[in-house]
């Protein structure tokens, strides 16, 4: 019975910890697929580029992966304005969107993974910094300052974002347009120009939260396969661009996974995923304009 | 020309390259052409759901891996001869698929897209701690001597029975295409509201579009283990199979039969020339990359290239 | 109370916090024209989208032919004699505009248990009457894209005409047209009705509305705020409000 409740209050701790993290690694799909109504399958794809190339600016370089991950921002901010581009001139504007929409995200998914596996192999690459290794102990928990770490500023980066979507002028034009992009137009913004930055941002996030992933674990270029159905569960659960929501459902599933994970074996993880799916789903409202 | 002379042409077809490759003396003849068959029944069973619904299922590999898993647990129960696994192997996979949509299809298109991606990556979950089927350190299927009924090489007899699963899943297409359900599916791909105003039940329709294309990509697994003789996840959910089965169709042709099966033809004869020349990871890159280009440039495809008026359809619908 | 072709009772729709529709009554006698009108955003489509089961209401209750509605898919509600076209043009654009009016033929009239059951040359014969009848024969092999707006909204039209419906709820179906052929849109309506199609007119071209319905509903923000002979209607100064404010 001790010995019961020591692992439940460590696997608790764990997925409060991992949902921290689960937050930053969705938070940028709540805001292509919750806001612009964009289903960017590849964003998994970006996280684990945002990963590798922590790790080259870390194994090369010496640089602290969070470092690496500011680094990286501006190229990653780059990357998903220029895909918005393609995206809106391909899809969007010949009002396509559905069926090749998604082939196209799906074939950047793919592109990438294969990609990095070209570049880098299949091994699993980790990075070093001196908050690797060390635990917190706080009675019967012990809190692992790998997962502390890119918890804190995952937290920071999802606040980050939710004062500059209510704050600045840009972040409102992004609350807008997802409701009403006409109404933007008569107000003289290009809505286009207002879904671009919010996708590149979108983007941007996955740099960050690829720095996050690979102080958690060792990274490999498929891994990115698992979060699709994670992070797709939580913007789904969380009610899809709600920021709070998404905190919610990303604590949730951080925690079930954990428990999960230490009671059945790491391996069921994505079934855990995948059943948050289902009862997103279930859960949503109904009717074919359910939105 | 009408359904019926379509069936009938291509199981001549069938009956004629059958013959011819009895003078085949080369056995990578048969291994090649094996796996073009193969993608023809995986790119037309995507189609039918993909194409002519409207609705993007990324988890092919699922229902694939899936037949070809059921295809062992057979092999180690029961060892019925290939076709009983085939037809096992359907229906596992349609029920498979019948259940995948009941759970997603009520709502829009996107959310089937995703929880089909998220379906493959728990069954390949599944089957990694299932040790019956060997888990992640595979199983080893031995390949009978002879093969059945016609004799000569095995090989030579999996390469025959995917001819005919090829031609059949073909003539299934074709079928759909001029039927009442093939109107159905291309309401519901071109405008689903619209098409439940107009009297079309479109979940029930949708729900039978993906139990068989599931089910055909269960049979076209079912053969995988003789053909492969060593069998783990990782190469029965690769992520070739996943990739192509949704990159030969758009490269093809969405429209109709025949886009699947020149976008297979094609793809898999320059991945077959790919793989000896470089890299296999490069390869698929190149479909990859492809595909996409496809999708951004031309969107009906190779076959939509050559298309030009509307088909006169009315003509050759049946009532009902 | 039993004859009511189509009885809305207490009904609700809410969009998040949004109120889109506020306990909605509203019956309709077989054989009535009745118009819907009301400022834009005054929850009209929502009305019909409630009724015809494209959306579900959240409270309350649509019956047809005293049938409770609640719950049943759209194409059901077709199937039973509820046909509607789209503010929008909503057609299957792969598809030629003759094989457009197909669909509802093959599977509305055709998918009814009993009543008339189309051959295949009784449909070719059926879908060459529907375009005649909405002026679009000579375009019956052309696809959606080559049309103009008009005509898109001509085949909505006819689609939904093609269901053959006890009920047809025609939502701004005349938006745009001339003043000739807004005429002949009244005409086919009015023809429809006195074959017994009960006929729900939603528009914004008052001369059509107060020319063709026996009664008059009025929508604003959600809510009925009058139901009665069109004249009447037009003087209640709730009325008058609404469309002119203050």
């Amino acid at each position: 019975m001790g010995i019961q409740l020591d692992l439940l209050l460590n696997a608790i701790s764990a997925g409060i910890l991992l949902g921290g993290f689960y937050a930053a690694v969705s938070v940028g799909v709540a805001i292509s697929f919750g806001m612009l109504d964009i289903a960017n399958l590849a964003h998994p794809a970006f996280i684990i580029l945002g990963s590798f190339i922590a790790y080259t600016l870390n194994a090369q370089f010496g640089i602290d992966p969070i470092i690496g991950g500011i680094l990286a921002l501006p190229a990653f901010y780059l990357l998903g304005a220029a895909i918005y581009q393609v995206y809106y001139y391909s899809f969007e504007r010949r009002g396509d969107e559905s069926l090749r929409g998604l082939a196209f995200f799906f074939g950047i998914l793919f592109i990438t993974e294969v990609g990095l596996i070209l570049v880098f192999g299949v091994d699993y690459r980790f990075v070093a910094a001196p908050y690797i290794g060390p635990s917190i102990h706080l009675g019967l928990v012990d809190v692992p300052l790998r997962m502390t770490v890119p918890f804190i500023f995952s937290l920071l980066m999802v606040g980050g974002l939710q004062l500059y979507l209510s704050r600045t002028f840009i972040g409102r034009a992004i609350l807008a347009v997802s409701q009403d992009s006409q109404a933007l137009r008569l107000m003289a913004i290009n809505p286009t120009k207002v879904k671009r930055v919010a996708f590149a941002l979108s983007i941007a996030t996955a740099a960050m939260a690829g720095s996050f992933l690979i102080i958690i674990q060792p990274v490999e270029p498929s891994v990115g396969r698992e979060y699709i159905g994670r992070v797709f569960a939580i913007v789904v659960l969380g009610g899809m661009g709600s920021f709070p929501g998404m905190m919610i459902a990303s604590m949730l599933l951080g925690v079930f996974e954990s428990i999960t994970a230490t009671f059945y074996g790491p391996s069921w993880s994505p079934a855990v995923a995948f059943g948050f799916l289902l009862i997103a789903l279930a859960v949503k409202p109904s009717g074919l304009m359910g939105r | 020309m009408r359904t019926r002379y379509f069936w009938l042409a291509a199981a001549a077809l069938v009956i004629a390259i059958g013959a011819a490759s009895r003078f085949a003396t080369n056995d990578y003849f048969f291994f090649a052409s094996y796996v073009v068959l193969q993608y023809i029944v995986m790119a037309t069973a995507w189609n039918i759901l993909g194409g002519y619904t409207g609705y993007v299922n990324f988890g092919t590999a699922g229902f694939f891996a899936l037949g070809a898993y059921t295809a062992v647990v057979l092999h180690k129960t029961l060892a019925p001869p290939i076709p009983v696994s085939i037809l096992v192997a359907g229906v596992v996979s349609g029920a498979l698929g019948f259940g995948m949509g009941y759970l997603t299809l009520r709502v829009r298109g996107v959310f089937f897209a995703i929880a089909t991606l998220a379906m493959a990556i728990v069954l390949e979950t599944l089957i990694t701690n299932w040790d019956f089927v060997g888990g992640s350190r595979g199983v080893y299927i031995i390949r009978p001597a002879a093969a059945p009924l016609i004799g000569g090489s095995y090989i030579q007899y999996l390469f025959l029975v995917m001819l005919v699963l090829a031609a059949f899943s073909v003539c299934i297409a074709r079928s759909i295409e001029h039927s009442k359900f093939g109107y159905g599916l291309a309401t519901i791909r071109d405008d689903e509201l619209a098409a439940e105003a107009a009297g079309v039940p479109t979940l029930k329709l949708k729900l039978i579009a993906t139990a068989l294309s599931g089910g055909l990509m269960g049979m076209a697994g079912a053969p995988l283990p003789y053909y492969v003789t060593y069998l783990d996840p990782s190469s029965g959910f690769n992520l070739a199979f996943a990739v192509n089965s949704i990159a030969m169709p758009l490269v093809g042709g969405t429209s109709m039969w025949l886009g699947p099966v020149v976008g297979a033809i094609l793809l898999a004869t320059i991945q077959q020339i790919a793989t000896v020349t470089i890299s296999s990871a490069l390869n698929l890159l190149i479909v990859g990359v492809l595909m996409v280009g496809f999708v951004i440039a031309a969107p009906n495809g190779i076959v939509g290239l050559f298309e030009g008026k509307p088909r006169g359809r009315i003509k050759t619908i049946k009532s009902d | 109370m039993a004859g009511h072709l189509l009885e809305i009772d207490k009904l609700g729709k809410r969009f998040g916090g949004f109120v889109a529709l506020d306990c909605i009554d509203l019956a309709v006698q077989t054989g009535e024209r009745v118009g819907l009108i009301g400022p834009n955003g005054s929850g009209k489509s929502t009305l019909v989208n409630c009724i015809s089961g494209a959306l579900k209401n959240d409270t309350g209750a649509v019956n047809f032919e005293s049938r409770r509605l609640n719950g049943m898919a759209a194409h059901q509600r077709t199937r039973l004699g509820l046909a509607r076209s789209f503010q929008l043009p909503k057609p299957f654009h792969t598809m030629s505009v003759a094989e457009n009016i197909h669909v509802p033929l093959l599977y509305t009239v055709n998918a009814r248990r009993g009543g008339v059951h189309l051959s295949h040359d009784g449909i070719k014969h059926r879908v060459t009457e529907l375009l005649e009848q909405v002026g679009l024969a000579t375009k019956a092999n052309r696809r959606p894209r080559d049309l103009t707006q008009i005509e898109m909204r001509k085949l909505e039209l006819a689609r939904a005409m093609a269901a053959a419906p006890k009920l047809l709820i025609a939502d701004e179906a005349m938006a745009g047209l001339s003043h000739n052929e807004i005429d002949d849109i009244l005409t086919l309506l009015v023809t429809l009705n006195e074959q017994g199609i009960t006929v729900i007119l939603i528009e914004h071209i008052m001369r059509a509305v107060m020319s063709f319905s026996q009664r008059l509903v009025v929508l604003v923000a959600g809510k009925k705020i009058a139901d009665g002979a069109p004249q009447e209607v037009m003087k209640n100064p709730e009325v008058v409000r609404a469309y002119l404010g203050e």
